[in-house]
């Protein structure tokens, strides 16, 4: 495939998922704070949201778990999962963040275990996209081509 | 005492990506940063004692300038010393009083962010922070950077104007 078209794909995937609202305008803004002297900035960040993601998954997991549930403790580890998603412009995982914490302060077991699996499935979603976007970039300077900036237009 | 060629931040956050973030944006804007990820490394780092408030070791008053801080970025929620904790400790020293704190916070509540400016906070950022917000932070580094300078007796030169014309002034300045 020629690296125009990938280009065109990528441009198109991207705006994909902001239409989507996988991610929000904040995304821009990392792409933005990336150039030739720090050029995997985006990808570093992002990886840093997987490790920490994934990380905070599996203690809320436990933490709901528990005969005693410690909704303080929960509400914790849901307040730094909303603001790593939230500086990367996760804006799906944010958004469930928000309710998940208003279950936790009403101690609302039900309503976390739902904010739990719907965080895990956004996570899992987003995550997803992110590495496609990010084969497709390595694609396109794999085959000599520079990476697009997108122009949105909010 | 001149203006110093690149202004030195401290920042300090718990999250890693908030501070890997903060660092990006004020190396972007030429800002020199040192990024710990507690208020006492914070406290550590400006060489003040970490317990009940007692006096830096070196309270000469030219620790400020052996550290060459002019600036502390920080977030509000961090596990022990909160960011307005850390914001206390400082006014509370003489020696570092005079450096502007900018607070941050994921969450827009308004008395923590009253309290913070009436405590002496010089500005509160909500997250995420945008390459504008640190933009802002340009004429607090300068004016205040000239106003320590006066109160240490230093003379005036052609940088450190009266404060009611600062603002004017500075917009006109070029800083490298």
């Amino acid at each position: 495939m020629e690296v125009v078209q990938i280009q065109r794909r990528l441009v198109d995937y991207t705006k994909s998922l902001f239409m989507e609202g996988f991610l929000d305008g904040q995304f821009l803004q990392l792409q933005q704070l990336q150039d030739e002297s720090n050029p995997d900035f985006v990808v570093e960040v992002v990886s840093l949201f997987f490790d920490d993601s994934e990380k905070l998954l599996n203690e809320l997991t436990i933490a709901l778990d528990q005969p005693n549930v410690d909704f303080k403790k929960v509400d914790g580890h849901v307040h730094q999962l909303k603001g790593s998603s939230s500086s990367i412009g996760a804006q799906r995982v944010k958004n469930v963040c928000i309710a998940f914490r208003n279950f936790c302060e009403v101690q609302n077991i039900e309503g976390c275990l739902t904010c739990l699996q719907q965080v895990k499935q956004e996570y899992y979603l987003v995550k997803n996209k992110l590495e496609t976007l990010f084969r497709l970039e390595q694609q396109i300077v794999a085959s000599g081509g520079s990476i697009p900036m997108i122009e949105m237009g909010f | 005492m001149g203006m110093p060629a690149q202004f030195h931040v401290l920042a300090v956050d718990d999250s890693l990506i908030d501070r890997k973030l903060i660092e990006r944006l004020l190396k972007t804007s030429s800002y020199q940063v040192t990024a710990v990820d507690s208020g006492s490394k914070a406290l550590e780092f400006l060489g003040l004692n970490d317990d009940n408030g007692d006096e830096d070791r070196d309270s000469s008053a030219d620790a400020d300038e052996q550290v060459g801080v002019n600036l502390i970025i920080t977030d509000y929620c961090m596990p022990g010393m909160t960011g307005y904790d850390l914001l206390r400790r400082i006014k509370q020293s003489s020696s570092f009083k005079d450096i502007p704190v900018v607070i941050m916070s994921s969450e827009n509540i308004p008395s923590r962010i009253n309290r913070c400016l009436e405590d002496g906070a010089q500005d509160f950022f909500l997250k995420p922070v945008q390459l504008s917000d640190v933009n802002k932070l340009r004429p607090h580094l300068i004016k205040t950077h000239s106003n320590i300078n006066k109160r240490k007796g230093m003379e005036d030169d052609i940088h450190s104007p009266v404060p009611d014309r600062t603002r004017p002034r500075y917009n006109e300045l070029e800083v490298v």
